[in-house]
């Protein structure tokens, strides 16, 4: 049976043309840059080459960028690194209910430091209105963190917005880019942001390598502390092939951006319009706009997310498993602690409803084909489960079990 | 320890939170790019800089001017000094 994969938010395979660029800095070119001679500089000069990569994929210096073992490590060494950087300025941090775990849990270390965060609310689309942003500022806030686009429901926020009332209230601004950078346009400059995240292994680079661009003058305090990696700021030997793999991902990412945009958003436009056909299922994030102006658009152009009414969202992934479809419902956290996504919760879905969400992500290797096998065993998955759902009756009476009751 | 006040430097760098020893490593390099008789600004919060860098401008015949301190570091004074160094070696 072929396989499907509709999960390229979780991860992607490597492209094959950064494995190859990866291959030699295993064993031939196996020097430690810090090394002076010959082997060390061969190793520091692709590493130099890969971060010349990197910056130019968001508009950058080279100098700005800071290489990390993963977006989760970038984001924690952002929120923190800033927090504790400038705690005597204030100890207030703000960041969006939208965010990664890496996001929140940073943010609730924080709390247990002694700082104040503020978790802002987000409308049923997932946006973070700007405005809710100014007015959640105090004298105390030294640091504003929203995620760029959110892998659960595809949502793209209004960052160049928020980045405005940043630097407008002298403000430090991070954003989240690990779903958003290598698959969408981003321009730390146009977005006015301070320190953005990413991962390689979000456009086709090796897991394990990670980024976090630090605009030029700013401070933080390490993470990890050590040797003089990274200009003294993020210590460790370099993990010399992942970072060489980043850069040609994001050299790769860069060229070919425009082609896999229109791709993917072709294939999506086709997965929505045919899952929103069957009965009881509703899109999450933002809906695609009817007019084609692909720079207002707020949603990722590989992501369709849905929540199915009367089913549960683990039941749906095995079933489609066994048909070779590989989805995801939520948040990883969500679908393996099988709790209600808090995303889904702060955008106002209700939480028997939110236990129904699945999401469904294409990149490269997606065909038209995997999107007809998906329309034609779906809504036979779903006919099977609420078959023996005891929810498919409805939810219970109204105003006790939820407010949606399908009685027949 | 020699404190300064309003030491006017010609090059100001910021390594504040950067880790040991980039105090040694920026201090070379941006000596290297001053001109004779300019002045560098070095912004560090790493204690064990209030020993080296004095130290490093003895080794090398650059002038020490002294330090500043603020709440959460300190700013190091340093005057490039190439005829020091000169004659210093022309001594020996």
């Amino acid at each position: 049976m072929r396989k499907r994969y509709f999960d390229h938010v979780a991860t992607n395979p490597l492209d094959v043309r950064v494995f190859d660029a990866m291959m030699p800095y295993f064993t031939e070119d196996f020097g430690n840059p810090l090394s002076i001679y010959d082997l060390g500089a061969k190793a520091k000069e692709a590493i130099e080459k890969a971060r010349a990569h990197v910056a130019s994929l968001i508009n950058s210096k080279s100098s700005e960028i800071i290489f990390t073992s993963s977006g989760a490590e970038a984001n924690n060494f952002a929120l923190r690194g800033i927090a504790l950087a400038r705690q005597n300025e204030g100890k207030h941090v703000i960041v969006s209910k939208m965010e990664h775990h890496s996001i929140l849990n940073s943010a609730r270390f924080l709390e247990k430091m002694g700082f104040v965060v503020t978790f802002l609310p987000v409308d049923k689309y997932g946006i973070v209105a700007p405005d809710t942003v100014r007015k959640s500022i105090t004298k105390e806030t030294t640091l504003i963190s929203i995620i760029h686009a959110s892998s659960e429901v595809g949502t793209i926020e209004p960052i160049k917005e928020i980045g405005q009332i940043a630097k407008e209230k002298g403000i430090i601004f991070h954003t989240d880019a690990v779903a958003a950078a290598g698959n969408i346009p981003v321009d730390v400059k146009e977005l006015g942001v301070d320190l953005l995240s990413m991962a390689a292994h979000q456009f086709y680079g090796p897991k394990g390598a990670g980024a976090l661009y630090v605009r030029e003058g700013l401070r933080i305090v390490p993470l990890i502390y050590g040797g003089i990696q990274e200009n003294g700021r993020r210590a460790g030997t370099e993990n010399v092939p992942a970072i060489v793999g980043m850069g040609r991902a994001a050299e790769l990412a860069k060229d070919e951006m425009a082609d896999r945009i229109e791709q993917a958003k072709k294939l999506r436009d086709k997965l929505i319009k045919g899952v929103s056909g069957i009965e009881n299922i509703y899109l999450t994030g933002h809906p695609v706009p009817i007019s084609r102006d692909s720079q207002r658009e707020n949603r990722l152009p590989a992501h369709a997310s849905f929540t199915v009414e009367f089913i549960e969202g683990e039941a749906m992934l095995l079933l489609l498993a066994a048909k070779g479809i590989y989805a995801a419902s939520g948040s990883a956290c969500s679908s393996k602690a099988l709790k209600a996504s808090p995303v889904l919760l702060s955008m106002g879905v209700s939480s028997n409803l939110a236990q129904g969400s699945i999401v469904f992500t294409l990149g490269a290797g997606s065909t038209e084909e995997d999107i007809d096998y998906l329309l034609s065993e779906f809504p036979q998955v779903i006919k099977r489960l609420r078959e023996m759902s005891p929810y498919a009756k409805g939810w219970g009476m109204k105003g006790e079990g939820g407010e949606c009751t399908v009685q027949k | 320890m020699k404190f300064v006040e309003n030491v006017k430097a010609d090059v100001t760098t910021d390594i504040v939170y950067m880790m040991c020893p980039m105090h040694l490593l920026k201090l070379e390099e941006k000596i290297r790019e001053l001109d004779d008789g300019q002045i560098l600004e070095i912004m560090t919060d790493y204690d064990g800089a209030l020993e080296d860098i004095p130290g490093w401008c003895e080794k090398t015949g650059n002038e020490f001017l002294g330090i500043k301190e603020t709440e959460d570091f300190y700013k190091f004074y340093i005057r490039k000094s190439e005829t020091r160094l000169y004659e210093k070696v022309k001594r020996k």
